[in-house]
């Protein structure tokens, strides 16, 4: 067996670039957050100063976890009716979910803005058959719409990865038992499919909270995300720190929304997409 | 309940390709409006072969997918036949880092590096480090996990007596590698390379923060595109876009079933049963 374990080192190039890349920027965004920007000493103005922020934050957190939940209820249908279907139209369906992924998103969002526009396409047709127009875009609603239009598909795939591989034959065997249709998805369907749906949850939660095109193109000033501070200390009022301190304020957030979600659905293996 | 799934289902078809079909029949438009269609015209797509900046940013973004798929597939299938031999608290741990750039959200890998790539430009009395090595880098570090995520598992799942019969019967551990191993993993390595590449050619917020002036990728300039008023060409290249993933995705789709129903083919004959 001796021979087996020799070959660990060929995973030496991969840790180092890791560390230079990934590990090290994290800790230099630590370093910026607890530096002044103009002195370079060490301050906690930083942190202190995303207390301002504090409603943003607070908006982005319910805003992406209303956004996962819907995604949740219509995306598991979505999964459950693919995974019964034949091999061949499961594959085709699959490849039709993961298609609008590969295009554009800012192209596919700038099309909503053309949808719900006051003067858009589905107000078009309301004011043509003689109703007053609908303010569809510029509020929270709108956000949501974007994030669940455009994160749907990251909680599709796991979960009919998931559902696909559950076998048939429990289900078989609840009914046999005596299981109505609903207490056979209660009791073993929707158990099963646990891991799938902590993975779902994580995809369409973590990039919807740090999002900031779709609410600076379907929002108003009244739905700025943490996302688009962040981005605006970099490429606009140029405050790294202060950015710095709010990326990390937000991954310790991400963590902590994971490790609830883990607690509470206990824990299991994640599901890489198909 | 079963019927009710299926509605849904259909309506989440129709809610995820309206957009597109928006932005396909805007590409035929004479008007510049999305939302209002003037007269049918092909003039955009002649535009958009005129236009040298943008099949010039197309190109970049192939390059930067090409090149970063490339390094992260070796690096990472490597990394992930590393990964196998270990054990314990030392595996824990490099998985662990290999999850991070999963789990954090985009913007803030795109942020870390970009602090990163400026602390060295200042270090080094360097006026702007931000190109295509930048881009490059940040590209190899967030498809590397999807390449180890996706050949670990066929790993763990290969028979390590194939690897022990190659030794025993005179091969080099590199030649069993190469002869045995790479073939048993290769599903693995083309999905790996395949998601880093679609990853890559698609990426918008972390190339945004590590892109300097002197090379862009198209999802950036679409960017910048979009907030001011936007040239109808752009739906021309979006759609044509769309056609050509379509049909690729469709020929995998279509060669895939060809391979497993030869593989079920294979197994029947040699068990002598029908498949």
């Amino acid at each position: 067996m001796k021979r087996n374990s020799g070959k660990s080192w060929l995973s030496v190039p991969y840790i180092v670039w890791m560390l230079l890349f990934s590990i090290i920027p994290l800790c230099i965004v630590i370093y910026y957050a607890f530096t002044d920007s103009l002195t370079g000493e060490f301050t906690f103005s930083n942190i202190t100063g995303i207390l301002d922020y504090a409603t943003i934050f607070l908006r982005s957190i319910w805003l992406s976890v209303a956004a996962t939940i819907i995604c949740l209820i219509i995306g598991y249908p979505v999964a459950y009716t693919i995974a019964r279907c034949k091999p061949r139209t499961q594959r085709m369906l699959q490849m039709l979910v993961m298609l609008p992924m590969c295009m554009s998103f800012l192209l596919r969002t700038l099309a909503w803005v053309a949808l719900l526009e006051d003067t858009g396409i589905i107000n078009n047709i309301i004011t043509s058959l003689g109703l007053q127009p609908l303010p569809l875009i510029r509020n929270s609603g709108a956000v949501i719409l974007g994030m669940v239009y455009n994160y749907l598909p990251y909680m599709i795939l796991p979960l009919y990865t998931v559902i696909s591989k559950i076998n048939p034959r429990l289900i078989e065997a609840a009914e046999d038992l005596g299981c109505s249709k609903a207490k056979t998805f209660t009791k073993v369907i929707l158990p099963l499919s646990v891991p799938g749906i902590i993975s779902g949850i994580t995809m369409v939660f973590v990039p919807a909270v740090s999002t900031f095109y779709i609410s600076q193109k379907l929002g108003s000033t009244g739905t700025v995300m943490v996302g688009d501070i962040i981005e605006s200390q970099f490429k606009g009022a140029y405050n790294p720190n202060l950015g710095a301190a709010m990326s990390l304020i937000l991954m310790i957030l991400i963590f902590i929304c994971i490790g609830i979600t883990n607690r509470v659905a206990g824990d299991e293996e994640e599901v890489m997409m198909p | 309940m079963r019927n009710l799934s299926k509605i849904i289902t259909v309506i989440v078809f129709i809610f995820l390709y309206i957009p597109i079909i928006v932005l396909a029949v805007a590409s035929f438009s004479s008007g510049t409006d999305l939302a209002v269609f003037k007269e049918f015209t092909l003039s955009r797509y002649s535009e958009l072969f005129r236009d040298t900046t943008l099949l010039t940013l197309l190109r970049n973004s192939v390059i930067i997918a090409v090149l970063s798929t490339a390094i992260a597939t070796i690096l990472g299938t490597a990394a992930a036949v590393g990964i196998s031999r270990m054990k314990g608290r030392l595996r824990k741990l490099v998985m662990g880092m290999t999850n991070i750039p999963m789990t954090n959200p985009d913007i803030v890998t795109g942020v870390s590096l970009a602090l990163m790539f400026a602390f060295t430009g200042t270090v080094l009395k360097l006026n702007s480090v931000l190109g295509f090595w930048t881009l490059l880098i940040a590209h190899i570090t967030f498809n590397l996990p999807y390449v180890i995520l996706n050949v670990m598992p066929r790993l763990t799942n290969m028979n390590p007596f194939l690897t022990d019969a190659a030794l025993d019967l005179g091969c080099t551990p590199v030649q069993a590698f190469f002869k045995v191993t790479i073939h048993e993993i290769m599903p693995g390595i083309i999905a790996g390379a395949l998601m880093s590449f679609t990853m890559s050619l698609d990426d918008f917020v972390i190339s945004y923060f590590v892109t300097g002036s002197g090379f862009v990728t198209l999802p950036v300039e679409i960017y910048n595109y979009t907030k001011k008023p936007i040239h109808p060409k752009l739906y021309a290249l979006f759609t044509l876009m769309f056609i050509v993933i379509l049909a690729l995705m469709v020929t995998m789709n279509l060669l895939q079933g060809r391979n497993k129903k030869a593989r079920i083919h294979g197994i029947a004959a040699r068990t002598g049963k029908e498949a």
